[in-house]
Formats: structure tokens, sequence, C-alpha cells
């Protein structure tokens, strides 16, 4: 089978950094990590892989040069080549436009037998991208799977949604995003990492796709952000201090009535 | 048509996620420009005329055996013909996970514009666009997004962000049904299994829940945590820290990137509340919070807030419910 992971480039939101006057994101090049849901897509695409020998494994993102960074991580964990779309005219897209980005993109490197996700990129956190690739290529497509695999009659999967748990074949081609339950993918070694350090990554352009400027990036996007801005929360409630055993003791009578009111309500 | 919200049904029953959505759409529009989609394997008559005392003034049902499990090629079909009859300029679904499959799956198809997991919509003055706002770079910021130029203009509403539309006297709404054409089961996915999960066993509908912050150190102090729940008969949640380090799993967090809840009363221990926490919890009714930063982001919405170790705080509070039995 031929596989494919898509994968971004985030920034660290653990970490990030808002310009307060502009209101953006600051971008540092050392902030920007493997969107961590994207490690469970790749260990899916590679228990895929184990279970159907001869698989390959293709990585592709959209993304600055510096994205470059994110898919050699994901060679060194075993990814077995990756492409970087890279081009302005990219720029500012949103998830529809991004999506026919990566669709043009697997049809050219492709074709692929299965495409997997992650649940959604931990910046965006939209989810939205995988389901509109599949949209967009006409793949089977399910969302939030919590465990993939293949035999003779093609893909399994299951997935838990809030109304129970399902179990699903899909007929390939196919599109799957895949949640934590996963699994850890572990850290790649150091011979992965060396190997992975020294890999061409081929750069695709949105003319090397055949795509129309006009239908890709901010132009392409039917969405625009109009206003971004910080939650402001209002402080309404009591507050009580611990310092010693006496204030400790008020604090906690204090929760405990509450409480009580509470149920009694 | 104004706003069409697309139900979901689940056992025969229109589950509340759909009249959540119909109190969006009776913010956004007059009586008589609401409508609701329902694609199902079938539902009873009185369910379709609860929708409609409830806000619904046209709906539009689709129902066939195939349709009793959401697949996006079917149900896509659906919204596609229902939007080329009644032109709905907004198309409203839960941020569940059907709606964060289907509505994307629909968007590209419709070439449309979608905003995900929105938290407040409202009308722009002037152009009358939808505003739509969310949470982004994990909820550091909050963005507003319109869709200028494509119809429909499509969002997913963030589950138990708002209370549920209740059904007035006198309100009926028009059903239409419509028939699911037998060419819309060309779909790429075949049925093996299904279970459902007792729904009252999910943290998402408990009254009463403690939530576990990273001001909990280590995983042997959950002990105290989980005596604290047992006492108040809580559920327990979780930040993503705590979730991340693996001393509790992922079913408990609570969180943009979790499940969002909406207690009587969530109790915050050693919860700083950062905004991707508070976005999973803010509609809580009462919150009680124990951390030993003042300034920690959490007592912005705490009603009663404590400002101490909770390593100090919830042995001593356990012993006091113990001995108490106020509750």
């Amino acid at each position: 089978m031929r596989l494919a992971v898509l994968i971004k480039q985030v920034p660290d939101t653990r970490s990030v950094q808002m310009d307060e006057t502009t209101g953006t994101v600051v971008r540092k090049s050392s902030d920007a990590i493997l969107n961590p849901l994207d490690a469970y897509a790749l260990r899916a695409a590679l228990l895929v892989k184990d279970a159907a020998p001869g698989s390959t494994v293709t990585a592709l993102s959209m993304g600055p040069a510096s994205a470059e960074k994110a898919l050699r991580e994901v060679l060194a964990l075993g990814a077995d080549d990756a492409v970087l779309v890279c081009d302005r005219a990219c720029a500012g897209s949103d998830t529809w436009a991004t999506a026919v980005v990566l669709s043009a993109a697997l049809q050219k490197h492709g074709p692929f037998d299965l495409v997997v996700t992650g649940e959604r990129a931990t910046d965006g956190d939209t989810g939205q991208v995988g389901p509109e690739v599949a949209a967009r290529l006409n793949l089977s497509l399910a969302t939030f799977v919590d465990e993939v695999s293949v035999n003779e009659e093609g893909l399994e999967v299951e997935r838990k949604v809030e109304t129970g748990l399902e179990r699903w074949r899909l007929r390939l081609p196919a599109l799957i995003s895949v949640t934590k339950a996963i699994g850890e993918i572990g850290l790649p070694t150091l011979a992965g990492k060396m190997a992975a350090r020294r890999r061409e990554i081929p750069i695709t352009t949105a003319a090397d796709l055949g795509l129309d400027p006009a239908t890709i990036g901010l132009k392409g996007s039917p969405t625009r952000v109009v206003k971004i801005f910080y939650p402001t929360l209002a402080r309404k409630g009591r507050q009580y201090r611990v310092v010693d055993e006496a204030s400790l003791a008020d604090s906690v009578e204090a929760m405990a009535k509450y409480m009580a009111e509470v149920s009694a309500v | 048509m104004k706003v069409c919200v697309l139900a979901e049904v689940a056992h025969h029953r229109i589950l509340p996620v759909t009249y959540e959505l119909l109190t969006r759409a009776l913010g956004l529009a007059s009586p008589g420009e609401i409508g609701a989609l329902v694609v199902s394997g079938g539902v009873p008559e009185e369910e379709y005329e609860k929708l409609g005392a409830a806000g619904a003034d046209e709906i539009i049902a689709y129902e066939a055996p195939w349709l009793e499990r959401f697949r996006p090629e079917p149900y896509t079909a659906a919204l596609q013909a229902m939007v080329a009859e009644f032109k709905p300029e907004i198309v409203l679904g839960g941020a569940t996970s059907t709606g964060r499959t289907w509505l994307p799956y629909a968007a590209m198809k419709m070439h449309t514009g979608l905003t995900a997991d929105c938290t407040e919509l409202s009308i722009e003055e002037g152009s009358g666009l939808l505003l739509q706002t969310r949470p982004a770079i994990g909820g550091n910021i909050m963005a507003t997004i319109k869709t200028p130029h494509h119809r429909p203009q499509m969002a997913t509403i963030r589950p138990r962000s708002t209370r549920p539309a209740t059904p007035q006297a006198g309100r009926r709404g028009r059903l239409h049904r419509r028939e699911a054409l037998p060419a819309w089961q060309q779909s790429g996915l075949t049925e093996l299994s299904f279970t459902p999960i007792d729904e009252t066993q999910e943290l998402s509908s408990a009254e009463r829940v403690v939530v576990v912050g990273r001001g909990i150190k280590k995983p042997e102090n959950l002990g105290m945590v989980r005596e604290l729940a047992q006492l108040l008969g809580a559920a327990i949640g979780a930040t993503r820290e705590v979730v991340d380090r693996g001393w509790l799993p992922y079913s408990c967090q609570i969180g943009l990137s979790g499940r969002t809840i909406t207690p009587e009363l969530y109790v915050g221990v050693g919860v700083s509340g950062a905004i991707q926490h508070l976005a999973g919890m803010q509609t809580s009714k009462r919150i009680v919070a124990v951390n030993t930063d003042s300034e920690a982001q959490i007592f912005s919405l705490a009603d009663v807030g404590i400002v101490g170790d909770l390593l100090e705080v919830v042995p001593a509070l356990n012993a006091r419910l113990r001995a108490g039995g106020a509750l």
C-alpha cells in the first residue's frame, strides 16, 4: 500500500507569545514544533505498513521553508519520504484552500491508497482539513479513529463517538483521522535522526501542482479573519487566603457551606 | 430561510445539541426564518413537533434505514439537496464527532467557508454577515471570522456552550418530508458493528465535577482528590497537563482539546485556568477553585476562590465534609 501522512508545523502553544499591539502570534522558528497530534497519524500509518509488507509512508506538508524541520522529525520517526509544498501563493490559506493545495499534492505525488491525518492541528484547532481533502478527492472518510487494522477485505477502523463505539470497513482509497488512542510513537533513534538530517526533501510549488493562485492562499479562501482579541473574564467571586490554621479552617468552612447551598438548589 | 440547524439523532431521538443550535439560530434570525434538517433512520412524529415548538419553522426530514448512522456521503447529499431547495444563508452544526466530519466534507463539496468550534455568533451590522467567534492557538486568543462571498455561511458550534431551546406553547413548525435518493447510498463505509455507550456514565453530563490540575504535583496525591469527588458524588476531570503526564486518562481531559462540561458545581483543585481549559468549563454554573497563586486565571471565574495549597486544603475539606454531612 502507498500511505500518506499529512503533517503540519505549529507554534508550541505551551510557550506561545502574543504581540499585544498587533494581536498576532510571535513566531520564532525555535518555537515551531511538529503538531503533536500528527505523531499519532504517523504511528497509525506505520502500524498499517507493518501489517501490509512492502508499503511506503510519505509525509506531506504545506508550509514555510522552515516546516522542513517537522518533516525531518517525521522521517527520523520512520516515514520513508517527505514532500513540502512551499509557495508564497499558499500563504493565508484557510482550511478550504489548504485542502485544495494538499489534495493537489496528494494527486501529484500519489496515487495513495490511504491518507492519515491527526485529529487536528494544535494551532488552528479545526480538524477540518482532513475531511475537506477526503471530499475533494472522493476518498472514503472516517474521523476520530481509535484503532485501525488491515485484512484481505480492506481497512477496518474503530471510532468512539458520543453515542457509542462504531466499527466500519472502508473501501480504498480512504482518508482517516486518528486520535491519541492510537498510541505513542516513541522517540526517534540516533541513527534515524542522522539519516533524516541528510535526506533531500523536495519542494513543490503551486505551479508544479497546476494550481491557479486565485483558488489558493488568502485570495482563494472563503473565510476571512476579521478580528483577533484576548478573552476577557470578569471577577465575581469571594476569595479566601490560607495563611495559618485559622484561615485554613475558615476557607474550608466557606467551601463546605457553598457546596451545601449548591446541593440544596 | 436564514438559518438552518443540522439535527443530530441517536436511538430515534433528536439529541440536545440540536436544541442548543436552535438557541443560537433564535439569536440570529426572526421567527419564520429558521429551519432544521433531520437526517435519520426515522424518528417518531412528536420529535419533529418538539423541534417545531422549540423554534424550527421549517423541518426538513430525510428518513431511511441506511441513514441510521452518520456517513459523510449520504448525509452530505441530503444537506446539499436541502440547501438547493431552501437556500439557507447560514448552516449550523454541532462541533461533535458527526458535525466536525459532516460540515467540512459538505463545505468542500459546496465550495464554501466553514468555521470550527464557535463559541459566539452574531450578525454584523450593515452587511448582515455571520460573525463567528472561536478560540484559537490553544485558546490563547479568540478570532472572529466571516464568510463574505460564499454561501451558505457554515459553522460548527461547541456543544454545551449555550443552553438548549425549550418548546414554547403554541409554536409549531412545518414538516417537509423529502425522499432520500437510493443513489446516496453509495458510500465507502460499511458498518460492521455499533455498541451504544451509557451516557449517564459520561463526564460531560455529570452534575458535579472535581477537576485536578498541575498543582497536584504527583500522581500519588490523586487519592485525596478521588476522596473529595466521592464525598461530593462528583466525576473526576483533569487539565491537559495532568493528562499529558499520564496521571489520568484522556477521557478525563476538560478543555479545548478535551471535553466541554457544564456541571452545576465545578471544583478545581490546583487548576491555574489556562484559557484552553477555561474554554471547556466556563459555562459551569458554580465554580470553586483552590490554587496557590492568587493571580491564577481560574479565580477570575470562581464564585469561591481559595488561595492555598491543595495538598493542605483538600484533606481539610474532606475531613470537614466527612464530619459535617452537610451534603
